[in-house]
């Protein structure tokens, strides 16, 4: 009964907003669209101080204890300090220099997981009056020229106006992890080819509201899960209950 | 497009990748065996017959006797002729670097480059050469990026192996089989943005005799760039995606910025010198054909391949691709080079120069002629005060002076035709503008004349007009506003200033028939 309550309180919490149904959307730049069922996101970004919490509670992945296997050198180095981020950075902008691994064990300690790829260009379709504005010009617009820009110092969460769904700063902040982001578009050194770069590019160039998902896509598939990246934040998501 | 792909392979983390590939490609490329050890005994460029360089069948010379580290340089700096005589192990480091910079005067671009400028950094190895290509991403990249070099004999060109995310490098290594001229490029999806934003450069295989000395060896490299706001259009101006798949873009240029070889950037070199100019064109879109004003080709080598053509006027550059060009100069003065699809010059760019100093060959030219004044003096006193105009303009600071000064470059090349270079018109056809009464009635009225054009009967000085201006609305604000400028204040007319700002009042007032540039 208290574990019921419980959970009805975790799924309830504001910071949390149901996403879905909504329109079809490539999956990691699958060739077909898929239908996303509902799901719950957070509201924001994880912020410094929310993963600053975290490491406390979890010293194995404050930096100087972290598994060089499950980050690289730069994770987390912008901090003043192996527990907190100090005076130099603002504690209520989006973490960053985190590694795949961090991001789901972060979740997993809020009961949460990362969303995948579908669940989050679902969410990230939407604009602040449609659930899907992929084809609306100045919503995409707007998404690649701040893909196009060299990076401003990251500030506060909440810059941007929720979407339709209740969601904030999807775009124009950071890059964000997903669960299943290495989907590689070419990787390997020998079998991989730069064709398949043009060509899978070829697909939906004649549509150029895809090339924003297609720049997500290119991204993704540069990284590998040590990774920390100075552009590279994200946030959790959650199963509805049944 | 095929995927090796299924649910069946596991879903995410370390090492469990699943693979997109081309079964096109899995199927047909393969690497050719490095072959002979060879050299082949090419001479330097003779009109002989066609001549067979063996290809990459004849590419490799043998292992690497030496190691050595790649001298790179900025455009427009060519790296020394190599002269050894023996294959190398040549490491190249490119470190990729995401930049906003000026692309025109009071105009900035976020550039994405091939070590820090646009083109990239020009890499010179010999054939037979392997060479060590260390790919770094700054981390204050937001894109990952990689390299496709055309020189590589191997799929995708270098692209797979250096696919890199921001605040990392990668590695690969590859023999310089074949011997040319040869772009590289970002490969990264969306390829043609990667390219519209600058990723591209340029890469000599030099042959294992070398190249024929010259004097001054240049690197000029053209590009097409798409932004939101119209050509000269003020302030920062983003990629805009729909102008580049419509190809119809809004600036053409040699070396990644307006006025990057006009002036005091202008290549310099003296009469009696042979100038060789490696010319790359990045695209993404545009064939250029490359010309320069008043001179000859003496060689080119086609294409930046083996095979040399002479006396040639403009030579094409392939989108992706690159000539070699050298020419022998006679004649002291400014030799102006263009994309002889010429609208591009005069209106998107594609204008750079060649200062020559030297005495004087009047046998050869007698300097007298039109053109020669036209051609060399004209653009080199255009390009400076528009340059001037436009930067005290970023600034805010433009007097009526500035203003007429700029006017005066504009007014030679977009109204002279018509109303002479004095402003006297051709009685009954174009009205004067020197001492014009309807003009001088009210001179504001000449911004809607400008924007709109003027057709019907109209009286000027006393004289009949029935005929058609057409609208000068691809001009911008500040152009009319300088261009009016010049005119009221010249030839007997009453004075005054017209300003930038009349311009855009009057313009967001004025509906455009569909089609019609702003
Ligand atoms: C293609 C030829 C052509 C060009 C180029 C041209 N004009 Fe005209 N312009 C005309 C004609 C023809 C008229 C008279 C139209 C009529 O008969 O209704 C005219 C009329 C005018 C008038 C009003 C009559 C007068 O003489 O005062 C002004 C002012 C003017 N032009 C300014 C300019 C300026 C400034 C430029 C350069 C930006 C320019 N024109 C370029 C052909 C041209
Ligand atoms: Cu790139």
């Amino acid at each position: 009964m208290l574990a019921f309550l419980l959970i009805i309180a975790l799924a309830a919490s504001p910071e949390m907003v149901t996403i879905g149904p909504g329109p079809a959307v490539a999956k990691n730049g699958g060739p077909v669209d898929v239908d996303v069922g509902r799901f719950l996101l957070d509201v924001d970004l994880v912020s410094r101080t929310d993963f600053a919490a975290f490491v406390g509670d979890h010293p194995l992945w404050r930096r100087d204890r972290a598994r060089a296997l499950f980050v690289d050198e730069r994770y987390l180095a912008d901090w003043a300090s192996a527990r907190a981020p100090g005076e130099d950075v603002d504690p209520a902008a989006p973490v960053t220099l985190v590694s795949w691994f961090a991001a789901r064990a972060y979740c997993s300690a809020q009961g949460k997981r990362l969303p995948t790829s579908a669940e989050w260009e679902l969410a990230a379709a939407a604009s602040t009056t449609k659930k899907d504005a992929r084809a609306d010009p100045s919503f995409v617009a707007a998404i690649l020229d701040w893909y196009g820009r060299p990076p401003a110092p990251l500030r506060a969460n909440h810059r941007t106006q929720a979407n339709l769904w209740g969601v904030r700063d999807l775009h124009g902040v950071v890059w964000e992890w997903v669960e299943d982001f290495n989907f590689a578009l070419v990787k390997d050194g020998r079998s991989g080819d730069g064709g398949a770069l043009f060509c899978g590019a070829g697909a939906s160039a004649a549509d150029p509201a895809d090339y924003a998902g297609f720049m997500r896509l290119a991204f993704r598939s540069s990284l590998e899960a040590r990774f920390a990246l100075p552009v590279l934040g994200f946030r959790c998501a959650k199963d509805v209950l049944p | 497009m095929t995927f090796v792909d299924d649910e069946s392979q596991a879903r995410v983390g370390v090492g469990a990748r699943r693979t997109l590939l081309l079964s096109l490609l899995v199927a047909s490329v393969g690497c050719p065996a490095p072959a002979s050890t060879t050299a082949t005994t090419l001479s330097p460029p003779d009109p002989g017959p066609v001549r067979d360089s063996g290809g990459s069948a004849a590419g490799g010379l043998g292992p690497p006797q030496l190691e050595e580290v790649a001298i790179l340089t900025d455009a427009p700096l060519v790296p020394p002729p190599i002269t050894r005589r023996v294959p190398a192990k040549v490491k190249v480091e490119i470190e990729v670097i995401e930049a906003e910079l000026p692309i025109s005067d009071g105009v900035s671009y976020s550039f994405w480059t091939f070590g820090g400028k646009v083109p990239g950094k020009f890499i010179r190895v010999r054939q037979g050469d392997t060479v060590e290509l260390k790919l770094l991403n700054h981390p204050s990249s937001k894109m990952p990026h990689n390299i496709d070099l055309h020189a590589v004999t191997g799929p995708g060109g270098g692209a797979a192996s250096t696919f890199t995310a921001p605040g990392h490098g990668s590695q690969f290594t590859f023999q310089a089989l074949n011997q040319g001229l040869y772009v590289y490029h970002c490969a990264t999806a969306p390829v043609g943005m990667h390219v519209a934003n600058g990723m591209y450069g340029l890469i000599l295989v030099e042959p294992p005799e070398g190249l024929p000395k010259v004097d001054r060896e240049f690197y000029v490299m053209q590009g097409d760039f798409y932004t939101v706001g119209k050509y000269r259009e003020k302030g920062h101006q983003p990629f805009d995606m729909q102008k580049a798949i419509e190809e119809n873009a809004t600036y053409v240029l040699f070396n990644g910025a307006e006025g990057s070889l006009l002036d005091n950037n202008a290549l310099k070199a003296a009469v009696g010198e042979r100038v060789r100019l490696f010319v790359g064109n990045g695209g993404p879109n545009l064939v250029s054909s490359f010309h320069v004003i008043g001179e000859v080709f003496d060689h080119v080598w086609t294409e930046g391949g083996t095979h040399v053509q002479e006396n040639v006027q403009t030579t094409l550059v392939p989108a992706g691709g690159s000539a070699i060009v050298d020419f022998k100069l006679e004649v002291p003065g400014t030799y102006i080079l263009v994309d002889h699809s010429i609208f591009r010059a005069f209106n998107k760019g594609a204008v750079g120069m060649i200062k020559v100093s030297g005495a004087e060959r009047k046998d050869v030219y007698s300097g007298k002629e039109v053109d020669s004044v036209y051609l060399a003096d004209k653009a080199a006193s255009d390009a400076g005060a528009i340059q001037r105009a436009s930067s005290a303009l970023g600034a805010g600071t433009l007097t009526r002076e500035q203003q007429v000064e700029a006017g005066r470059a504009l007014f030679a090349g977009t109204c002279s035709a018509c109303h002479g270079g004095e402003g006297k018109g051709l009685p009954g056809v174009f009205p004067p503008l020197a001492g014009s009464d309807f003009l001088n009635a009210d001179p504001s009225r000449a911004i809607g004349v400008l924007l709109n054009g003027l057709s019907g009967k109209v009286s000027v000085n006393g004289g009949a007009y029935d005929s058609v201006m057409p609208p000068m609305s691809q001009l911008n604000d500040d152009e009319i506003a300088n261009l009016l400028t010049f005119v009221v204040n010249s030839w007997g007319n009453s004075g005054g200033q017209i300003s930038s700002a009349q311009v855009k009042e009057r313009r967001s007032g004025t509906p455009r028939p569909a089609g019609a540039a702003r």
